[in-house]
């Protein structure tokens, strides 16, 4: 371990990113020590690279994308206060305990909306609000073998958008994207079930 | 099936009987003559091994014959077939000799065929699963059969008090040892039939886990119980009950101990075997044996040592063993217990068939039964609803349907239970006979319908409908995000423990117990990949895309064909979705909506038919669906690797992509910027181009060669261009103004030096594996790194092959996974 050596046991202000992100303080502690497992030479936020160095990530095909989106607007690190964000998308949707979460706040980050908005930015990578057919041929491309050729490719993502496009722009907006997917139980596959 | 396996052996059968009767038959006489015979006829000479070795070939052949059909083993799990099997040889034997002689006998069972089996277990324990789960499956193994144990006897004994049972010579202790012996969940039984039903892996690891683990708690009750039934009822005391919970923990933790010794031992002698290199493997088997025989002669728990012994010593091992050697081990390991369990599962069907070891109490079987059943579905719960609260992946009802029905029994049951003396226990028959109805109940029974109700409990889950195209690919992409957020979060918890034992792996453990070379790829491998990632992701890169590229000339020919007129699909890809289609029908329970779906189907328009089927077969699988856990019988998965490979290899190149554009800007790799640094001085040095001058005048052939450079690694990411080239752009502006403030003297970035390109070293060191005659032209930011770079390739690519080294475990997190990744993983 580096010089400053010793990991301190509590993540700073832990009390604001719980409020904001609703994980049980056990879970935040157990991120933490995640984070900080990470973030190899201590430095108090995580680089790309520091995400990059999980193997497991380099053999999924949306390894890099996940990666990114721990890093919005081009910033080159992220804190805890931000990595728990993210994965506050996939906390599951507990439906028993709805006092948490004051009426006047924003939704929680692991609604149904912000789970797909998640996923919707994966694939919208310029953030124009919408999944253009390029966008969407790019997210097939990262998702399906070499065997699939580029015009089969091509094929699908034409096939894909045009299922969802309800008002026939040639690309899928956020609402479309929402309602094609409205019979999909995101809140269960959207969740991972340690993120408590 | 075993209609087809009857008469071939039957034969078999023939022959193992036709020879020891000919062997009477000519013996005598033979004994008699004391004249010299050029050949004698010696049957009882080679008897004993014979029979063994015939034993071992019938059943091998047997498994040959099952396999023939694959029908019958998809459905009924091979342990019952085998079972099935030995009690027909058994009746043939029976009716040919009215003696059962060969009965599986504790000694066989427990000194030969099981330490196989448990040392491969150990051996190819998935050990982060395995330690990441230890206290639930801790909780089970002794909680859990302690429970089981205690309620069945209880429970027992309350019916047999109430009379129902008839007149039996028992007492409440007799019950007690009874529970005991049937309580714990058998590994062997569990394995093979969990072989065959793919579950979870954190399920599957816990109910494997339990079943090894509550071997120390089952071999503790036993021994205590059955001294109290000598003792005598009466004479127990509270100190004998202090005794027996002390005794549990020396048996558990000293058989562990036990086990972790000889692993230190094993692992330091394979440390000095370099130049006995074909006897390597020996010394695994032989010293791992010891282990098990040492604890048997302590007393302790044997399976716990040799479990222990295996999980310990296989990092390195694995390491310091030569490649030939680990194979070795690798496919004797799995012959033997392949082969143990086959032979215990034969024996099992064959002793059944002895009337003298029968005694019909129906109740008394009935209940047995009953109670085990429902005792192991009541203890699943309550202790999933108390584990739930403290773990982090939560048990759901689905689990623990599967865990209450996996919950087997086997040979080990009937090993003990045979062991039992009958002056002390006087219904030790019906103990046996009942014991036999249990096991074969649960290994013929619930392995046969366990894989139903898998399927069942899963399609119950899935959705009713045919998933829409959106559904489809999102839905697959949700599975990929899971999977990569699981991974970020860190799936398994104890990360700190974690992190904690594998520095004081690597500071210690591993310099004394592993070789120094292996230790030294190791180090290396730790430390400096993370310093070489970058120069060897950009080998890795040319290297993919010159494969990659070469595929790509080749596609097009046939894409022609297939694809520009998208509603003539191609022949194959159509027969391929028509028997996909097939598979689907026949696979899915879904009754009536079958019908729906047909008229449906012939509706919809090929078209739509045929991309539907390409996604299904050519989207990638999350990780969870092809990652094997642990198998007794096949040893690598490869379809995983393939795709492994492929998107590591895009994934590279995209890294570099980015590592092009953001590198220098976020200057993480200090190393990278050290010889940036070199570089530039030495630019410095070379051309004197005078103050700012040279970017004013030429900034336009920079950005044609930065192009150029996206088209060459671009081929398939053409939408990228754009993206790709503004970061360039801006990265350039970035190193501009780094420079500018850093040393106000000059510019002097060898991006804007124009005598850089045609600088002819540079070029010469090209790596040959650029060959000159293509166009492939090296980016700026490669071209920086590569001079430096082939000899850091060749070094680190034997590592990057043999990854014998790596264990699954402790470094599952670590940078080195990657190369791991890649080549084969035999402990997956």
């Amino acid at each position: 371990m580096g010089a400053r050596g010793s990991h301190s046991a509590v993540p700073p202000d832990a009390d604001s990113i719980r409020r904001e992100t609703g994980f049980s303080q056990a879970s935040l502690l157990r991120l933490y020590h995640r984070f900080q497992a990470l973030d190899r030479d201590n430095k108090g936020y995580l680089s790309r690279m520091d995400l990059q160095q999980i193997g497991a990530l380099a053999v999924n095909p949306l390894g890099d994308r996940i990666i990114e989106s721990f890093f919005p607007d081009g910033n080159h690190q992220v804190d805890f206060a931000g990595f728990a964000r993210v994965l506050a998308h996939f906390r599951p949707v507990d439906e028993e305990d709805p006092g948490m979460q004051d009426p006047k706040q924003p939704e929680p980050l692991n609604s149904r909306m912000n789970k797909l908005r998640f996923a919707f930015q994966l694939y919208d990578l310029d953030r124009d609000g919408k999944i253009s057919r390029n966008e969407m041929l790019q997210v097939l491309r990262l998702m399906v073998g070499v065997q699939v050729t580029e015009e089969q490719l091509e094929s699908i993502a034409d096939r894909t958008v045009q299922e969802a496009d309800i008002d026939g722009d040639g690309a899928v907006s956020f609402m479309e994207f929402t309602k094609s997917l409205e019979k999909m139980n995101i809140e269960q596959k959207m969740s991972i079930r340690i993120l408590k | 099936m075993s209609r087809q396996v009857g008469p071939l052996c039957a034969l078999l059968w023939a022959l193992v009987l036709a020879l020891p009767r000919a062997g009477a038959v000519e013996e005598q006489p033979v004994s008699a003559s004391r004249d010299f015979q050029i050949v004698t006829f010696k049957w009882h000479h080679v008897q004993d091994p014979y029979i063994i070795a015939l034993w071992i070939l019938v059943a091998s052949l047997a498994k040959i014959v099952f396999h023939l059909s694959h029908k019958v083993t998809s459905v009924v799990p091979e342990s019952a077939l085998l079972i099935a099997l030995g009690l027909v040889l058994g009746g043939i034997v029976w009716a040919a000799d009215h003696i059962a002689s060969f009965t599986m006998t504790p000694t066989l069972f427990f000194f030969y065929l099981l330490p196989p089996i448990v040392l491969d277990a150990g051996y190819f324990m998935p050990n982060r699963l395995f330690f990441g789960n230890l206290g639930t499956i801790l909780l089970y193994a002794v909680i859990g059969t302690v429970w089981n144990a205690a309620t069945t006897g209880l429970s027992l004994y309350g019916v047999f008090c109430s009379g129902l049972m008839g007149d039996l010579q028992t007492g409440l202790l007799d019950f007690l040892l009874f529970g005991s012996l049937i309580a714990a969940v058998d590994p062997v039984a569990v394995l093979a039939v969990f072989e065959e039903v793919h579950v979870n892996e954190v399920l599957f690891i816990i109910v494997f886990g339990e079943s090894l683990l509550n071997d120390a708690v089952t071999v503790v009750l036993y021994n205590v119980f059955d001294s109290f039934v000598t003792l005598g009822g009466d004479k127990v005391t509270g100190v004998d009950c202090v005794k027996g919970i002390v005794s549990f923990f020396v048996v558990s933790l000293g058989g562990t101990l036990v086990g972790v010794v000889f692993a230190f031992l094993l692992s330091l002698v394979t440390r000095f075997t370099k130049h006995v290199r074909i006897i390597e493997p020996g010394f695994v088997f032989v010293i791992s044996y010891l282990s098990y025989l040492t604890s048997e002669m302590l007393s302790l728990s044997a399976i716990l040592a040799i479990t222990f012994c295996g999980i310990c010593c296989q990092k390195y091992v694995k390491a310091n063993i030569s490649e030939q050697s680990a194979t070795t081990v690798r496919y004797t390991m799995k012959m033997l217990a392949s082969g143990a369990e086959t032979i215990i599962f034969m024996f099992l069907g064959i002793s059944a068939v002895d009337p003298v070891i029968w005694t019909w109490n129906t109740a008394f079987v009935l209940l047995t039964l009953l109670f085990i059943s429902v005792y192991r579905v009541i203890g699943v719960v309550l202790q999933t609803w108390i584990l739930n609260r403290y773990r982090m992946v939560q048990l759901e009802t689905i689990d623990q349907v599967v865990m209450s029905y996996g919950g087997l029994r086997g040979a080990v049951a009937y090993a003990l239970v045979v062991l039992l003396d009958e002056k002390k226990v006087k219904e030790k028959k019906l103990f046996v006979s009942t014991t036999l109805i249990v096991v074969f109940f649960t290994v013929i029974f619930q392995g046969l319908t366990i894989k139903p109700l898998v399927q069942w409990l899963k399609v119950k889950r899935s959705e009713q409908r045919e998933p829409k195209l959106n559904e489809k690919l999102h839905g697959r992409a949700f599975d990929h995000i899971l999977s990569a957020i699981e991974d970020i979060s860190g799936q398994i918890g104890h990360n700190y423990l974690r992190d904690k034992w594998s520095n004081f792996d690597r500071k210690i453990l591993s310099k004394v117990l592993m070789r120094r070379s292996a230790q030294k790829s190791r180090d290396r491998i730790l430390n400096v990949f993370h310093e070489l990632n970058l120069k060897d992701a950009i080998s890795y890169v040319a290297e993919g895309e010159r494969r990659g590229s070469l595929a790509f000339i080749r596609s097009p020919s046939t894409d022609n064909m297939v694809n520009v007129d998208f509603s003539l699909p191609h022949p194959s890809t159509m027969e391929a979705s028509v028997s996909y289609l097939l598979r689907e029908n026949m696979s899915a329970v879904r009754l009536d909506m079958q019908s729906l779906e047909q008229r449906r189907r012939s509706i919809r328009d090929t078209e739509d038919m045929v991309t539907h089927h390409t996604l299904q077969q050519y989207l990638y699988k999350p990780r969870q669906e092809y990652k094997h856990i642990y198998s007794r019988h096949k040893l690598i998965p490869s379809e995983a690797e393939k795709q492994d490979k492929e998107i590591f290899h895009r994934t590279m190149r995209k890294r570099l992509e980015s590592f092009k554009s953001a590198k220098l800007g976020i200057n993480q790799n200090k190393k990278a910027a050290k010889l940036y640094k070199r570089e530039r001085a030495q630019k410095r040095r070379n051309s004197s181009i005078p103050n700012g001058k040279l970017p004013m005048e030429n900034p336009a052939p920079n950005f044609t060669m930065k192009e150029k450079d996206l088209e060459f690694s671009d081929h398939e990411e053409a939408p990228d261009y754009e993206a790709e080239t503004s970061g360039g752009i801006e990265f350039l502006a970035n190193v501009t103004k780094d420079t500018a403030s850093d040393s106000p003297a000059g510019i002097d970035n060898p991006v804007f030096s124009l005598d850089e390109d045609l600088d002819p070293s540079i070029l010469a060191r090209v790596p040959p594996w650029l060959s000159p005659g293509e166009t492939v032209v090296p980016s700026q930011r490669a071209r920086v790194q590569i001079p430096q770079s082939p000899s850091n390739f060749r070094r680190l690519a034997p590592f990057r092959l043999s990854n014998k080294s790596v264990d699954s475990f402790l470094m599952a997190d670590s940078p080195e996974e990657r190369p791991h990744a890649l080549p084969e993983s035999t402990h997956m």
